[in-house]
């Protein structure tokens, strides 16, 4: 009776889950199916596969080769890329130093640090703006890298500050007494305990990077320095719009989060849970 | 090889001291445990030797050479924490090698001395296994290993067998015995248990309270303990204690005498330990048994003195008793303690 009642449940658990997974990845399968189809199938019968008649690369073709597509796809890693670098690295680093050390002030400059969660950056992109032009930056990619860099900060600080708490003071200690310098001790000792934390800040950061169109179209619209979000955008004229192109542009777009998704998610899980299941 | 000593060592944390004046001095190759309550300084005090800790005032010297101002690594110590501290994303060769690899020593003297660590303490199979696969033994003994290979002056054990359940834990104690009559090192260590304390150490630090108690042998601080604290801390099951009074010179229980004692007349308490009780017809001590636990070869017998107050025994295995029986003990009067009101031991 107990066995049949827990498959029962256990079923239960996964129906849900299932029509979740479904609902979440539909968008996307549209995009996906979408991108290999002529524009009249497009329309013409949205759901359908892209068989016979309806199957076409030209979206593909027309991104790869008649446009700066490869430049921005550049442009976009390299914002992302340099961003989540800068930010795994400072967030990591304030965070042991506010969670190992004792100083004055100490508990006053952790809230100040992620008090930034609380504050949405948009609110400042006209302030923003004025820095950036006035520092020479606008229309480049180090603009876009220096504000991501401070959006994710926080986040990133307060989740492995959380973490490195839990850092067993001894091993620290016994670094310590084997003579390494705090700087090593955090590379060397910190760092490798708390790869599945990184795993998490990483995934939790790149995203919102990846996929931010605000940004760019504001700080860096120029030619040269759009990313894929914001390249995408040519594709939508004001008369007609290439679907075919853009749907071609996201399908490729969706890729590195991917990657990094099916690099980083056994680690990221275990950052996840390994907080609310001890050992 | 060295001595350590500490001069008027003190510590503060914010305004509170937990650490009072402290001077200290360990010889040559002694193994000194510093025994206490929990939150009595001693494991601060065993940081501020390892330099983990900074010191409010007074100094260290570890032979001969003053440290205090010296990062850990400098001093010429290694230290066994209580939850083994290993790093765990390497292997017990990486665990081992570690400090001596950070120290530019070269390869083949980082082998040398790392396989020698692993054949004193038996870890020769274990060397590629990572410290998750080990059990608690095993990962104390590398612990123990990483300090060996660092050659240290001093070693410094913090309740190093405290998350090791019983069995284990008596089994690494006599390792760790075996260890210092191999090694012969200055040893100082940092324990809560008066039974590691009494079978390990050279010398005790008896600690309560940021201030030493009492320092000696074991024997020393079983048969002739300084003041109640340390007659009640040292010695298992613990010490009894009865409030009797003084008469002429007279150890007074219920109008019965137990021994003589230079105590002056009036209030002040006996100390006799379990083990010295005998069943006696004539003895001072009688009572009704409450409780009577027997474990083969010995048996404790619990006892509800005319007066009300409780009284232990350890006995012969031979005897039998059942609650609601009356039993009757006493006692040699040269294993009696007497304590003024102030908790300070009276001689007889």
């Amino acid at each position: 009776m107990r066995r049949v009642q827990d498959q029962l449940s256990s079923a239960g658990i996964h129906l849900v889950l299932l029509a979740w997974t479904l609902l979440a990845l539909f968008p996307l399968t549209l995009i996906v199916i979408n991108s290999f189809k002529t524009r009249k199938a497009i329309f013409g019968d949205p759901l359908g596969l892209p068989t016979g008649k309806a199957l076409t690369l030209s979206g593909y073709e027309s991104v790869m080769t008649n446009s700066d597509f490869p430049m921005f796809f550049s442009n976009s890693l390299i914002v992302t890329s340099v961003s989540l670098f800068l930010i795994l690295l400072f967030g990591a680093m304030a965070a042991h130093a506010v969670s190992e050390y004792e100083f004055r002030g100490n508990s006053i400059i952790s809230l100040y640090l992620i008090v930034g969660i609380m504050v949405p950056i948009r609110l400042g992109t006209v302030a923003l703006l004025n820095l950036i032009v006035d520092l020479g930056l606008a229309n480049t990619l180090t603009a876009l890298i220096l504000v991501y860099t401070a959006q994710g900060l926080p986040i990133a600080i307060f989740i492995f500050s959380e973490f490195l708490r839990s850092v067993s003071r001894e091993i620290k200690d016994s670094a310590r007494i084997d003579g390494l310098s705090e700087y090593r001790i955090f590379f060397e000792v910190v760092i490798p305990l708390v790869r599945p934390v990184i795993a998490t800040v990483a995934v939790f950061s790149m995203i919102p990077i990846w996929n931010d169109l605000w940004f760019p179209l504001i700080l860096s619209p120029g030619e040269e320095t759009r990313t894929v979000t914001l390249g995408v955008q040519q594709f939508i004229g004001q008369y007609s719009v290439k679907w075919g192109s853009v749907l071609a542009a996201l399908s490729v777009a969706i890729l590195p989060v991917l990657i990094m998704y099916v690099i980083f998610s056994r680690q990221l899980i275990r950052g996840i849970t390994s907080g609310a299941v001890k050992g | 090889m060295a001595t350590l000593e500490l001069r008027g060592v003190e510590k503060f944390f914010g305004t509170t001291q937990v650490i009072h004046d402290m001077n200290l001095s360990v010889a040559d190759g002694e193994l000194v445990v510093f025994v206490g309550p929990s939150g009595c300084g001693k494991s601060t005090l065993l940081r501020m030797i390892a330099g983990l800790e900074t010191l409010s005032s007074g100094e260290i010297h570890i032979d001969g050479r003053r440290v205090d101002y010296q990062p850990p690594s400098r001093r010429g110590i290694a230290m066994v924490f209580q939850s083994y501290a290993l790093y765990p994303h390497k292997d017990v060769r990486g665990n081992l090698g570690f400090s001596l690899k950070h120290d530019k020593v070269e390869k083949s003297e980082i082998d040398r001395r790392v396989n020698i660590a692993a054949d004193i303490l038996g870890l020769q199979d274990l060397m590629s296994r990572k410290p998750r696969e080990l059990s608690g033994g095993q990962r104390q003994r590398v612990a123990i290993g990483r300090a060996i290979v660092r050659e240290p002056k001093v070693f410094l054990f913090d309740e190093p067998l405290s998350n090791l359940d019983a069995a284990l834990r008596v089994h690494m104690r006599v390792e760790i015995l075996k260890l210092h009559q191999r090694l012969q090192n200055t040893m100082v260590y940092v324990t809560h248990d008066q039974v590691e304390a009494m079978t390990l150490a050279d010398r005790i630090v008896v600690f309560r309270a940021g201030r030493v108690e009492q320092t000696g042998t074991p024997l020393e601080l079983y048969r002739t303990p300084a003041n109640r604290f340390v007659a009640g801390f040292i010695g298992s099951p613990a010490m009894n204690f009865l409030n009797i009074t003084c008469k002429h010179g007279t150890v007074l229980l219920a109008e019965r005498s137990v021994c003589q004692s230079t105590h002056p007349d009036g209030e002040a308490t006996l100390g006799v330990r379990p083990e010295h009780l005998q069943v006696d017809e004539s003895g001072p001590f009688s009572g009704e048994v409450s409780v009577f636990e027997h474990l083969g070869g010995e048996a404790f017998v619990h006892l509800t003195l005319s007066d009300g107050q409780e009284l232990v025994a350890r006995l012969d295995g031979e005897h039998r008793f059942k609650p609601g029986d009356t039993c009757t003990l006493g006692i040699a009067a040269e294993k009696c303690h007497v304590f003024n009101q102030a908790g300070l031991r009276v001689d007889r």
